[in-house]
């Protein structure tokens, strides 16, 4: 057990992880390729590279910041919104969607990461429960306002209202008129860009700057945060700066997870980016472990697939959700719990497997 | 005329607000958690009254009694299962733990009554409405909702200050280890925290539903946040703070929803939740806790 | 010659108790200086204003000829004063070497987008940083133990890698907080010798909270002994362990 958080081991580890991805990958190409995937298979390539990014940004906050996020999803949905407007209106202007594409990343990421710096500000100063709710509530904002946001254009410019009322009251050219956003009906006519292709790309984008930046100086100001405020304050670390540079980091990623999506469907709605999303982004988080990134992955994927592939079990999804979240956590913090876990799945660890931070700390201290 | 109707519905909904509330503000005081299931105790006891009065055709006394005892269970066996254990445990972990207790009750509720919302009576319609003046009635739901709340707050005040048990729980809250160390069981008391929370939860169930008759799974869930936020405005862990705070949301949502707009009177409430812990964390009456170092 | 630390009518009160009521003092480089008192004296509320926890309602202190009254945690331990608590703060989940690398997060930059992108500063600065930490491990015998979670090293090695992160700040004052709490004699003899070898390696002035006498009167050379939050008695260790004032206080009557 030693060397653990040895600087050679941590690459290693890294590795291994980029390793899994980039089978998933390959085997995704053959399967494809070869025509053996049915269209269900096809169809849920997308929806899992969404999820893979968005655990991966929240086990950031989570895991590494160690701060409970709960609304996730409305970062997700600000980039989502922000991504798919920006392809609309240079649809023409950029015929080439090898470069709108990459751009409307670029452009719903920072929206997702401004809006995730305007919560942060406030936010990053409460304590834990608080914070929680705060995003929580922060997630509903976002998602109510967007909700009932309007925005089209015509040969007069651009016209923007929050509220039917205020929409109905525009005055619009009729020839020119081109409704981008509408209300709650969303928006219409995103192009369909996506595709497991870039899916996977922006997976390994987002696994290298949140792996390279956990093994930084900053991320180790961040954990140091996370495990002991005070002590780190003691030693000088600027606890608002490095809260921030996590939570915005993270928004920029569920940002950049929301445009994939949003050029996944032909039509957006912000309901879909309710609290019940953000709970199952959390679901990934905690079954995979939190603070392990491979964890993630791995139990986003398959969260991601099962209810798909086994159709019966949709319904009990979210059931299966709930009791994921209470068993994971009696088991990873009550001795008692664990120790029966221990002697009856003692074979087969899959939380070993997994690579959890959890099951490393705990196996520790059973040897100390 | 219509700003004082506005304002008494308010006062209502605040009540209502005020008395889930005092659940949260009371688990929190004592147990230290967020109890984040707790609306969704809401959402059982609104079922089980309905189920008990729909079904069965008890009286609606008896339906509420039936409320109130599978609520109280409900508090102290998901207290006993999934918080107990992780009396030790980060506060994310109980957090998390939390918010699964919760959402396995709205999708319980879910696979057993399903997502179409029904149509909960109202208890109270043989209360006459009071007609104030031209313009302006008191519906007999409001005027029922205020007056259990008062009655409530009072008695809950008193038990806390004036009953051994009350001074346990007082005890626990300001620290737990001298309080066990004094003979006080800590595990008994936040039992009994958790029971009085939940059967609170029930009453409010009732109330809530009188007045706002859709019930489905998610009708504990915004209550229910909302009451957080209540009782974070007026301090937690403060009893009077969970009243006051509870009214005031009440009364600025439904303001908010008459003169701002309907959509966004949520997006308002929370936005005044953000303002008061930027300004003052602690609530109206809440105690400045300083962390030892 | 100004003294590395001096307080004058150092206090603070928390609604009308005055924990800390007038504390004056005079450090001088290189120096070891006690601070000691019965429990509640308020010696570990006067670290917590050396050290920005608390903001002092009255009096001044200088590090240095510096003031440094009213400046926040962040900024005073930039200064150079860095502490050690009393229960042991850690980085729990961070190997032993990492803990000490956070101490050097300020002396050792690169940016964070540095550090993302893996530019040429990142594997410069890392490399330094490492050779630093181990440095400082090697002091305190942690070396074998860098890869380590913090978690799991026995309470003795605990205290001391709390020392080396604090040394790893680079401070001009350290200023420990029972050091010695829970170790058996010869790990408190060995702590001893530590402690000196640290002044004399790093010409470190040293400001320490203890309840072991025999590691008072072993290695300080000047002490001032708090009482219900005000000086009963200053100077020279031998003589003051000996006043019958002192005395008294800790044994009572």
């Amino acid at each position: 057990m030693k060397n653990l958080n040895n600087m050679k081991k941590t690459t290693k580890q890294d590795m291994i992880t980029y390793a899994i991805v980039l089978v998933m990958f390959l085997f995704c190409v053959v399967y494809t390729t070869t025509g053996l995937a049915s269209n269900l298979f096809r169809g849920l390539l997308v929806p899992i590279c969404v999820n893979v990014i968005l655990a991966v940004s929240l086990n950031l906050t989570v895991g590494i910041l160690g701060e409970l996020s709960l609304g996730h999803a409305g970062f997700m949905c600000v980039g989502a919104f922000v991504g798919s407007v920006f392809s609309m209106a240079v649809q023409e202007a950029i015929p080439s969607v090898w470069i709108r594409f990459p751009l409307a990343f670029i452009v719903g990421g920072l929206a997702a990461a401004v809006i995730g710096l305007l919560v942060g500000i406030p936010v990053l100063r409460l304590r834990g429960d608080y914070l929680a709710i705060v995003t929580l509530a922060f997630g509903e904002i976002i998602k109510n306002i967007v909700n009932n946001l309007y925005l089209a254009t015509d040969i007069n410019g651009v016209h923007f209202a929050v509220g039917v009322e205020a929409y109905n009251n525009t005055v619009f050219d009729a020839a020119t008129k081109k409704v981008y956003i509408n209300g709650a009906m969303g928006i219409t006519q995103t192009p369909n860009d996506s595709n497991y292709f870039v899916g996977f790309v922006l997976i390994f984008i987002t696994l290298i700057v949140i792996l390279n930046l956990v093994r930084s100086r900053t991320g180790r100001a961040i954990m140091a945060i996370r495990d002991n405020r005070i002590a780190a304050e003691s030693v000088g670390i600027n606890i608002t700066k490095h809260k921030l540079i996590a939570f915005v980091i993270s928004a920029f990623f569920a940002g950049v997870a929301g445009v994939l999506y949003g050029h996944n469907l032909s039509s957006l709605v912000a309901t879909k980016f309710d609290y019940n999303y953000s709970i199952m982004i959390l679901v990934f988080v905690v079954l995979g472990g939190i603070g392990s990134m491979r964890g993630s992955i791995i139990a986003a994927v398959i969260l991601t697939a099962l209810p798909e592939l086994l159709r019966g079990l949709s319904d009990y999804r979210m059931l299966m959700y709930a009791i994921i979240l209470i068993v994971m956590m009696l088991v990873n913090n009550n001795e008692t719990m664990h120790m029966y876990v221990q002697k009856w799945f003692g074979g087969l660890n899959i939380k070993k497997w997994l690579g959890s931070a959890e099951s490393k700390k705990k196996a520790k201290e059973g040897v100390s | 005329m219509n700003f004082l109707s506005y304002l008494i519905s308010g006062v209502s909904l605040g009540s209502v607000y005020a008395l889930i509330a005092l659940g949260y503000t009371m688990v929190y005081g004592i147990a230290k958690m967020l109890n984040f299931a707790h609306g969704d105790i809401i959402m059982i006891g609104g079922f089980v009254v309905f189920t008990a009065i729909s079904s069965a055709a008890t009286s609606p006394v008896i339906a509420i009694i039936c409320g109130i005892i599978v609520c109280t269970l409900l508090g102290v066996v998901i207290e006993k299962v999934a918080y107990k254990p992780l009396r030790n445990a980060s506060p994310l972990a109980v957090l998390i733990t939390a918010i699964g207790v919760s959402y396995l009750l709205q999708n319980v509720a879910l696979l057993i009554f399903g997502s179409a919302s029904k149509n909960f009576p109202n208890l109270f319609k043989n209360v006459p409405d009071w007609h104030v003046a031209e313009g302006l009635t008191v519906s007999g739901v409001t005027i029922v909702t205020i007056c259990v709340t008062v009655v409530i707050m009072v008695g809950l005040t008193l038990f806390i200050h004036y009953t051994k048990p009350g001074t346990a729980m007082q005890a626990v809250s300001e620290d737990r280890g001298a309080a066990q160390l004094m003979g006080v069981n800590v595990n008994t008391t936040i039992s009994l925290t958790f029971a009085i929370g939940s059967a609170l939860a029930a009453v409010a169930s009732v109330l809530l539903c009188s007045a706002y008759p859709l019930l489905n799974p998610y009708t504990g869930a915004m209550p229910g946040i909302k009451a957080f936020v209540a009782a974070v405005f007026g301090g937690i862990g403060s009893i009077p703070g969970a009243m006051i705070g509870g009214i005031l949301l009440g009364v600025i949502e439904n303001l908010s929803k008459a003169y701002i707009s309907s959509q966004l009177s949520d997006a308002i409430v929370f936005a005044v939740l953000i303002i008061i812990l930027s300004l003052k964390p602690t609530g109206i009456l809440g105690k400045k806790i300083r962390e030892k170092v | 010659m100004t003294a590395m630390l001096e307080t004058k009518n150092l206090g603070i009160s928390f609604g009308g108790l005055k924990a800390v009521d007038g504390l004056s003092l005079k450090i001088e480089k290189g120096q070891l200086y006690g601070l000691i008192g019965p429990n509640g004296a308020g010696k570990t509320t006067a670290f917590n204003l050396l050290t920005g926890v608390y903001k002092p309602t009255m009096g001044n202190f200088f590090l240095d000829g510096e003031k440094l009254t009213g400046h926040n945690t962040i900024e005073i331990n930039k200064k150079g004063i860095a502490r050690t608590f009393q229960n042991i703060r850690l980085f729990n989940q961070l190997s032993v070497l990492d803990n000490v690398k956070v101490g050097l997060h300020n002396d050792y930059k690169y940016s964070t987008a540095q550090g993302i992108f893996r530019l040429p500063a990142f594997f410069r600065t890392e490399k330094e940083m490492d050779r630093k930490a181990e440095e400082l491990l090697e002091v305190f015998d942690l070396a074998g133990e860098k890869d380590y979670l913090a978690s799991n090293l026995p309470y003795g090695k605990q205290r001391k890698l709390e020392i080396a992160r604090a040394l790893a700040t680079s401070p001009k004052l350290l200023l420990l907080d029972e050091p010695a709490a829970g170790m058996n004699p010869n790990e408190t003899q060995e702590l001893m010798e530590t402690i000196r070898f640290v002044r004399d390696t790093f010409d470190m002035t040293i400001l320490l909270i203890e309840h072991d006498m025999r590691l008072v009167s072993g290695i300080c050379e000047e002490i001032t002994v708090l009482n219900f939050g005000t000086v009963l008695a200053q100077g020279e260790t031998g003589k003051v362990l000996k006043d019958p004032e002192v005395v008294k206080a800790y044994l009572g009557d």
